[in-house]
C-alpha cells in the first residue's frame, strides 16, 4: 500500500522564501491572492491527491486501458476508477486554476499551478497526464485561437468537461516535426483532416462527453518543411448548433501502445479521416502551427521537468517508509534495528531528499519567471528544468528501488513502478539530447551567452553571501564556488569553440546542461540555507523543518553540486574521442 | 432555517502525537493542525441540508485563538456561508465552551445546531450534551442519519448494540457520528469564494460569558511501549497465563 503526503511545508518554503510569492502576486496585480491562500489551495489539493488519485496509481499500473467498440468505431476504455477520479478533479474546479477569468478560469499564477501540478503528478502520474496535456491545449487555443474558437471550446476545457490532447508526432515525424504528413483540405467553414498520429497521450477515453484534439497538419498549398505546418482543432464529437457535442467526428484511436511505464495513461495511435475526413478548425493563421507549438513549449517542458520531481518524490516517500520499517540487523542485546542505521542507506535517502528539494526549488523558481514575463530567463531555465530534473529522476527512482534491496525488484512492493514510470520523462516533450542542444544553441550561442551570463552573475552575487556563512557550510560554499567557476568557464569554452569545431557544442551539450542543473540546484539550496538560518535566528518558522533544510542544503552542496566538476572535465575534453571513431568501426 | 455548526481546531489526525519533555501536555509546537474530523462531518451535513433546500444559511463557529480562523475558512470553502470566531487565548473547559456556544445560539437563533460528537484531542464527548441542557433544547447524539421534516427532525443514532431512530422538535442539537456522511473535498472556486465570505470575531465579554477552566492537567504520558509477545505451546498454557499472569480470567 503506497501512501502519499504532499510536502506542504517545503512547497510553502520555496514559494515564500525563494519565489517571493506575495511580492510576485502584488507585481501581477493579484491583490487578493497571497501565500496564505496558496497554502489553503495546496493543502486542499493535497487531500484530493492523497485521498483519490494516489490510491489509483497502482491500479492503473496493473489494469491497463483497453480497446473497445464505441460510437461506431474503435475507442479506449480507461482503467476502472479513473472516470470517478476525473469527476472529482473536475468537480473541484482544478482544471480552471490558471485559466482566464472570462472563460471561467481562476486566473491564478503559473507558479501556483505548477505547485499544484506537482501534487497530481506525484500521486498519480499516468492520471495527471490527462490534465497536463489539456493545459497545453488550453494554452494553444488561448494564445492563438480565434474568438469564436475560444468561446466554443475554452469554457468547457477550463471546467474540465472537455480535456484536450496534443497530436504532433507521426511515424516519420518525431523530433523532426517538419516531416509531418497529415493533410488538411479546405471544405467550406472547416477543413477535412486525414492522416495518422502516434504516441497520443490520453487520445481517447470515456471519462468525458467530448475531447478536443489539437492536430498539426499540412494545407495543400503549404511550403515544404517547418514553415508549412498548421494547427487545427479536431473535436471527438462535432459541436451542434447549440455548441453541444453532436455527431461523432472521423477521429479514432485505432490501437494502444504497450509501454514500459505510465500504464494507466492510454498512449494512442490516432487515425483521422478514415471515413472521408475529420472536421478540423484552423487555429490562428495557416502555416504557423509549429511556431504556435513553441509558445507553449516553456510550459509543457517545464511541466515534464516537474514530473521528474514528482516521480522522485513519490519514490522517496515510498523508500523512506520502507527504510524506517525494515528490520535488518541485530544488536548484542538481541534487539533488532532498521536499515536507517546504515550509512549507505542514509546516503541514498539524503541524495533523494536533498535532490527533490533542489528540483522543487528550481521548478517553482522557473515557473515564476513565466509569471514575471521574464522571457529570456524562463526560456533559459526550460531546458535545464526539463533536462536536468528528468535525468536526475532516473537516478533517484533507481535509488528508491535500491533502498528496498531485493524487495525493490519485486513488483508488489510498488517501488518499481516509479522507476518504470520515470523512464519516459527523459524522452517525451523533447529528449535530453534535444534539451541540451536547445540550451547550448538557441539559449546560449544565439544570444552570445548573454542570458546565461546574467544568470551566472546573479548566482555569483548570492554565493558571495553564502561564502561568509561558515560553520557547517564552509565546504558547501567552497564546492558551490568551484561549480560556479566551472559554469563560467564552460560558458566561455562554448562561445570560444563553437566557431572552430562544429561538433563541440553537441558533444558537450548534455554535460553542459547537467553542469548548470547541479549549479542551479546548489545555488537555490544555498539560498534556502541562508533563508532558513535567518528564520531560525529570528525565532520564526518550524525549527525542525528549518534545521532539516540546513542539513539537506549542506549535503546537496557537498555531494551533488561537486558533480559539476566532472561535467566540466568532460566538456573540456571536447568532441575528439566522441566523434573520431569511424562509423564503420562501431 | 439557519444551521449553526461548531468546529474545533485540533492536531491533524495524520500527525504522530508527541508528549512535551516535561510531561505537562501534548507538544503542539509547529505541529500540523486541522479541523476535527467529526466537525468536518457536521459541516458536510449542514451543507448538504442547504443544498437540499432545507437550510437557508450555514453559520460556522469556532472558539480559540486567531489560528482557528483557518478551520473556519476551511468550512467556508466546503460551503458554509459565514463564520464566527470567538476569540479565546486561554484554556477553557467544556462547560465554558458550551456556555459560549449557547450565547452565540441565542444571538443567531438557528433552527438546528450540529456539532461533532467529540474532538480527537480531548475525546470528552460533552459539549453537545451540555449545550442542549443549557439551551433546554432536545438533543440527538451520535447521529448516523438526519432527516428534517417540517418543524421536526428524525435522527438515527448509533447506540450500543444497534441503531435508534428518534424524532425531535426543532430547534434541536445534533452531534455527528462517523458514518453520517463522507465529507467532500473543497473545490477551487469555493476556496476562492471563501476568502470573501464574512467572518466576525466576538469576545467572551461581548457574549457575556465568564470563561473558566476547572480542569487541571496533571501530566500527560505517552502510552507504554508495547512489549514483545511470546508463543505458548498449548491452550492449557494460554489459559494458565491468562489466569495467573494477566489475571483477566
Amino acid at each position: 500500500m503506497s501512501e502519499y503526503t504532499h510536502p506542504l511545508a517545503d512547497a510553502e518554503f520555496v514559494l515564500n522564501e525563494l519565489v517571493g510569492f506575495d511580492k510576485l502576486c502584488a507585481e501581477m496585480g493579484h491583490e487578493d491572492i497571497n501565500s496564505e491562500l496558496a497554502s489553503v489551495i495546496l493543502s486542499e489539493a493535497g487531500k484530493l491527491g492523497s485521498g483519490v488519485l494516489a490510491p489509483l496509481n497502482k491500479v492503473g499500473d496493473l489494469h491497463h486501458p483497453t480497446m473497445i467498440e464505441k460510437d461506431g468505431g474503435p475507442g479506449v476504455q480507461q482503467t476502472a476508477g479513473f472516470a470517478e477520479a476525473y469527476q472529482e478533479y473536475m468537480d473541484g474546479g482544478w482544471a480552471s486554476l490558471t485559466g482566464a477569468e472570462e472563460f471561467g478560469g481562476q486566473n491564478l499564477p503559473n507558479v501556483l499551478g505548477s505547485a499544484v501540478n506537482e501534487i497530481w503528478h506525484t500521486s498519480n502520474m499516468a492520471f495527471a497526464l490527462c490534465p497536463l496535456l489539456s493545459q497545453g491545449a488550453i494554452e494553444s487555443i488561448s494564445h492563438h485561437g480565434s474568438e469564436h474558437l475560444q468561446q466554443s471550446y475554452l469554457p468547457k476545457m477550463l471546467s474540465g468537461e472537455w480535456p484536450g490532447t496534443m497530436n504532433l508526432t507521426e511515424p516519420d515525424a518525431g523530433t523532426d516535426l517538419a516531416a509531418v504528413k497529415t493533410k488538411a483540405i479546405p471544405n467550406g467553414d472547416h477543413y477535412l483532416i486525414s492522416g495518422q498520429k502516434i504516441f497520443i497521450t490520453w487520445g481517447d477515453h470515456q471519462m468525458t462527453d467530448n475531447i478536443v484534439h489539437l492536430v498539426l497538419a499540412r494545407l495543400p498549398d503549404a511550403p515544404e518543411g517547418v514553415k508549412g505546418i498548421s494547427l487545427f482543432i479536431v473535436p471527438k464529437f462535432n459541436l451542434d448548433e447549440n455548441g453541444h457535442p453532436g455527431e461523432r467526428n472521423d477521429a479514432f484511436c485505432v490501437s494502444l501502445e504497450h509501454k514500459l511505464g505510465i500504464h494507466g495513461s492510454p498512449t494512442c495511435v490516432m487515425s483521422f479521416g478514415d471515413k472521408g475526413g475529420a472536421k478540423g478548425y484552423l487555429v490562428g493563421e495557416a502555416h504557423k502551427g509549429l511556431s504556435y507549438m513553441f509558445t507553449m513549449m516553456n510550459h509543457a517542458r517545464q511541466g515534464v521537468g516537474l514530473q521528474g520531481l514528482a516521480a522522485s518524490e513519490a519514490s522517496y516517500q515510498h523508500a523512506l517508509q520502507y527504510a524506517k520499517d525494515r528490520l535488518q540487523g541485530t544488536k548484542k542485546d538481541g534487539s533488532r534495528f532498521t536499515i536507517m542505521k546504515f550509512p549507505d542507506v542514509r546516503r541514498m535517502l539524503m541524495q533523494m531528499k536533498s535532490s527533490t528539494e533542489a528540483m522543487r526549488a528550481l521548478c517553482l523558481v522557473a515557473a515564476a519567471e513565466i509569471d514575471r514575463g521574464n522571457a529570456a530567463r524562463s526560456e533559459l531555465f526550460t531546458p535545464i528544468v526539463k533536462g536536468w530534473c528528468t535525468e536526475l529522476s532516473q537516478e533517484l527512482t533507481y535509488l528508491g528501488t535500491q533502498i528496498h534491496g531485493g524487495m525493490g525488484f519485486i513488483e508488489e512492493t510498488g517501488s518499481a513502478q516509479f522507476y518504470r514510470d520515470a523512464r519516459i520523462l527523459t524522452i517525451y516533450e523533447g529528449t535530453t539530447g534535444v534539451q541540451a542542444l536547445d540550451l547550448v544553441g538557441r539559449k546560449t550561442l544565439v544570444n552570445n551567452g548573454e542570458s546565461l551570463g546574467a544568470l551566472l552573475d546573479e548566482i555569483a552575487q548570492d554565493l558571495a553571501k553564502f561564502d561568509v556563512m561558515g560553520g557547517q557550510f564552509t565546504l558547501a560554499a567552497q564546492q558551490c564556488r568551484t561549480a560556479l567557476e566551472c559554469g563560467v568557464a564552460a560558458r566561455q569554452w562554448l562561445l570560444d569553440i563553437a566557431a572552430t569545431d562544429k561538433d563541440a557544442p553537441g558533444s558537450a551539450s548534455v554535460n553542459f546542461m547537467m553542469l548548470f542543473g547541479y549549479l542551479c540546484g546548489g545555488w537555490l539550496m544555498a539560498k534556502s540555507a541562508m533563508q532558513a538560518k535567518a528564520q531560525l535566528a529570528a525565532g520564526e518558522g518550524n525549527a525542525d523543518f528549518l534545521n532539516a533544510k540546513l542539513i539537506s542544503a549542506q549535503f546537496f552542496c557537498e555531494h551533488m553540486v561537486v558533480r559539476s566538476q566532472a561535467c566540466f572535465a568532460s566538456i573540456q575534453a571536447g568532441s575528439d574521442s566522441i566523434m573520431s571513431l569511424p562509423e564503420d568501426a562501431f | 432555517m439557519k444551521i449553526l455548526v461548531a468546529v474545533k481546531r485540533v492536531i491533524d489526525y495524520n500527525v504522530k502525537v508527541r508528549v512535551k519533555a516535561d510531561n505537562s501536555d501534548v507538544d503542539l509546537t509547529n505541529v500540523k493542525m486541522a479541523m476535527n474530523p467529526f466537525c468536518e462531518i457536521a459541516v458536510e451535513e449542514a451543507v448538504r441540508l442547504k443544498e437540499a433546500g432545507v437550510a437557508s444559511e450555514v453559520i460556522v463557529v469556532s472558539i480559540g485563538t486567531k489560528a482557528c480562523q483557518e478551520q473556519i475558512r476551511t468550512a467556508l470553502a466546503l460551503g458554509a456561508d459565514r463564520g464566527i470566531q470567538v476569540e479565546l487565548d486561554t484554556p477553557a473547559d467544556a462547560l465554558s465552551i458550551a456556555k459560549l456556544l449557547k450565547a452565540v445560539v441565542q444571538q443567531e437563533q438557528p433552527g438546528l445546531v450540529i456539532l461533532g460528537k467529540q474532538s480527537i484531542d480531548s475525546d470528552n464527548n460533552q459539549t453537545g450534551q451540555m449545550l442542549a441542557a443549557l439551551l433546554d433544547q432536545p438533543q440527538a447524539t451520535f447521529a448516523s442519519k438526519v432527516n428534517v421534516d417540517g418543524d421536526k427532525v428524525q435522527v438515527t443514532r448509533e447506540i450500543d448494540g444497534g441503531l435508534q431512530t428518534i424524532e425531535l422538535d426543532l430547534p434541536a442539537i445534533i452531534t455527528t457520528d462517523l458514518r453520517l456522511n463522507e465529507p467532500r473535498y473543497a473545490s477551487l472556486p469555493n476556496i476562492m469564494k471563501a476568502k470573501r465570505k464574512p467572518l466576525d470575531v466576538k469576545t467572551p465579554t461581548e457574549l457575556g460569558v465568564e470563561v473558566r477552566n476547572k480542569i487541571t492537567l496533571e501530566s500527560v504520558n505517552a502510552p507504554a511501549q508495547r512489549q514483545a509477545g511470546i508463543k505458548v505451546k498449548s491452550v492449557a498454557e494460554l489459559v494458565e497465563k491468562l489466569k495467573n499472569e494477566a489475571k483477566v480470567l
